[in-house]
């Protein structure tokens, strides 16, 4: 069933749509009426000071957070209250968090598996073989038996994003997915990142990372105070900032 | 030391002076420590006996043998005060382990549900978990059992006038009196009980089986129950289908038939397990708070459902912390039981210090109940040490 649906739908519509979308907490207006478009096979990299709501917005993507007003799209799919519409929604996003989040009482293997097991419903035997695969691809096959506490943080992140891509997923999140790394592991991390890109994954990045972002950046948005502030192709974003917030922040991220 | 040293002697660590070394040194204070209690036990066992010499009080646990002659308010085996101390003892042993395994069963059940409750994003649910811990857990335990015997004595009637039967059940001052089954025909019952637990246990490792094999998820709980209903039918028509039962009735000063359950055991029963309920709640609360956010999220973002997450991610965690606190309450309880006393509950402190007021034998007695005590305690601790390296292991 599930196989049918994804060979008889080569989506044409965007992979992610936010329409005039807004959020509370409480008094407080985290996102103000936040408009984005991601294409299918588009990478688009989100910057911003502290405090700005880039994760609050990305966050929303998979519905960890609720929007309270405006329209949220995935794959042709609106996110409402409906539960068996967000489980079908997550299926697809992928999400791969700055903390990593494994599972610490299982092993790296029980962690890829996991998903496919239990949510997609694959006979256990070929999620591990899967399992192994993507372990081959981000470099740590032979970790499988471990259980998270004993690898290195750019192991860990590792690890997340093969557990991610386990599921199979059609758009992949990243929140700020090396800043809680020592310099020497961020590599590791960010050339797992590139070679996904490279394969054509729809990914949507919160990073600081700025080299990553013009390698692979399609799209660099730039946030702050809850608004999207610009929107632009890395060439002209870097080079020729329009707005001043910008400027401003550019000029701090790229000169230390 | 020159630097040409032999091979043999280069490849060992340098050693410290012996008395320096800390092997040695904890060896020294464990034999110190040894010495220490075995010196003060020789002293008051030594004195001890020669002071009961002097005032001719015989030692020893002959006196056991002797015919008890005092009455017990209630037991799981036959006594009649004829008995010798041993059997008196045995029921208040086997009262004090009922009332203590019926209580930590139960106090776990309801702590682990208010503890869910407390976590409750409905304010009202919340808020009533949070008054039953912080009231009950405040309050003396001592007080709740005067509380609850005071409660079930004074509201409810003499026998003569007990209220009921509901459903074959009285309640009155002296307890509750309930219906018994009476004929063996109900082994068919209990029969058709164990194999279907058995079938159920069956069918969870086929379905686990089948998931592993083919991905598909079969639901347990629907067919179990039905396996459960149609199998525990079978054993009661293989009874020969009995549908008497024994019940209470009044005759002359008090109730006949059935059984009894006294208001002294139900008062220490609530008593115990709402006190310790309550701090099971706190516990099982704060083991689930101890599982991070980000577990729920990673575990959402990959698209389990609320249970499936409980299930394989947070109660997997969160027991690994909820257990050792737990075992203490356990123990707890079993040794607040002791506080039968006050309400005149016959439990195997009760026993035996009738025992020692009547033989004189104080030392014996508090022996005994020392014993007693440990050899509930450890096995306690025991078991649950065993199914918490369990868990763990599944960790690491
Ligand atoms: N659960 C919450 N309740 C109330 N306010 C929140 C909550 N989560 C985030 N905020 C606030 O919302 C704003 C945006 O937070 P968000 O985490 O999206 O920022 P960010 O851009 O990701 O910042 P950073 O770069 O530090 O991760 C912040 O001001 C934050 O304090
Ligand atoms: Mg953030």
């Amino acid at each position: 069933m599930a196989n049918a649906q994804e060979a008889a739908a080569p989506n044409l519509g965007p992979a992610v749509e936010l329409r005039h979308m807004h959020k509370w907490y409480g008094e407080f207006h985290v996102l103000k009426d936040i408009n984005l478009t991601v294409r299918h096979g588009e990478r688009v990299v989100v910057c911003g000071p502290s405090g700005s709501g880039k994760s609050t917005m990305i966050r929303c993507i998979n519905r960890l957070e609720e929007h309270q007003r405006g329209h949220l799209f995935v794959d042709g799919l609106e996110l409402t209250n409906d539960l068996k519409q967000i489980e079908a929604i997550r299926k697809e996003v992928g999400m791969v968090f700055q903390h990593f989040n494994l599972f610490p009482h299982m092993t790296v293997l029980e962690n890829l598996i996991l998903g496919p097991t239990w949510v997609r419903k694959i006979p256990r035997k070929e999620a591990i073989e899967t399992a192994m695969m993507y372990l081959e691809r981000v470099k740590i096959p032979e970790q499988a038996h471990k259980f998270p506490g004993q690898l290195s943080g750019g192991q860990q992140q590792r690890v997340a994003i093969a557990r991610s891509l386990c599921m199979k997923p059609k758009i992949m999140l990243f929140d700020e997915p090396t800043s809680a790394l020592d310099p020497e592991m961020i590599k590791e991390v960010l050339d797992v990142m590139i070679e996904l890109a490279e394969e054509g994954m729809t990914m949507v990045c919160v990073t600081h990372e700025m080299g990553f972002a013009r390698t692979v950046g399609d799209t660099m948005v730039f946030m702050d105070e809850g608004e999207i502030v610009e929107m632009e192709a890395p060439e002209e974003f870097f080079s020729n900032p329009k707005n001043e917030r910008t400027q401003l922040f550019l000029s701090q991220i790229l000169s230390h | 030391m020159t630097i040409d040293t032999g091979e043999s002697e280069a490849l060992q660590p340098a050693k410290a002076v012996f008395y320096n070394d800390p092997k040695v040194r904890a060896v020294f204070w464990q034999i110190v420590a040894v010495v220490g209690v075995i010196a003060m036990f020789w002293f008051l066992i030594h004195n001890t006996i020669t002071n009961l010499d002097r005032q001719n009080i015989a030692s020893g646990f002959s006196f056991m043998d002797l015919e008890a002659g005092f009455a017990i308010g209630e037991g799981m085996v036959t006594y009649t005060p004829a008995n010798t101390y041993w059997r008196a003892i045995l029921v208040g042993l086997l009262n004090t382990i009922k009332v203590a395994v019926i209580g930590i069963v139960f106090a776990t059940i309801i702590g682990s549900v208010v503890g869910v409750m407390r976590l409750s994003p409905n304010w009202l649910v919340a808020r009533l978990a949070t008054v039953y811990i912080e009231s009950l857990r405040n309050v003396p335990l001592l007080l709740q059992l005067f509380f609850w015997y005071a409660l079930i004595v004074g509201i409810l009637p003499r026998a003569k006038e007990a209220y009921g039967p509901f459903l074959g059940v009285y309640l009155s001052n002296r307890g509750f009196n309930i219906p018994l089954p009476d004929t063996w025909g109900y082994m068919g019952l209990l029969a058709g009980f164990l194999i279907a637990l058995v079938a159920v246990m069956w069918l969870r490792r086929r379905n686990k089986k089948i998931h592993d094999e083919t991905g598909e998820i079969k639901n347990t709980l629907g067919p179990g129950m039905l396996i459960f209903a149609v199998v525990m039918m079978v054993g009661w028509l293989a009874g020969g289908a009995p549908t008497t039962l024994d019940s209470p009735e009044f005759k002359g000063f008090s109730f006949t038939g059935g059984g009894e359950v006294t208001s002294e055991f139900l008062a220490l029963w609530l008593g115990l397990t709402l006190y310790t309920a309550a701090f099971i709640a706190e516990i099982v609360r704060s083991g689930i708070e101890a599982v991070s956010k980000g577990q729920w999220e990673a575990a959402r973002s990959l698209g389990l459902k609320r249970g499936q997450i409980l299930r394989f991610i947070v109660l997997p965690q969160a027991l690994r912390v909820i257990i050792p606190p737990t075992t203490s309450q356990y123990l707890n309880l079993t040794k607040n039981s002791s506080l039968a006393v006050a309400i005149g509950y016959p439990d195997i402190v009760g026993v035996t210090n009738t025992t020692i007021n009547q033989s004189g034998q104080a030392i014996e007695g508090i022996a005994i109940i020392m014993a007693v005590y440990l050899t509930l305690s450890l096995s306690i601790s025991l078991f649950m040490n065993w199914y918490n390296t369990k868990l763990a292991l599944v960790e690491r």
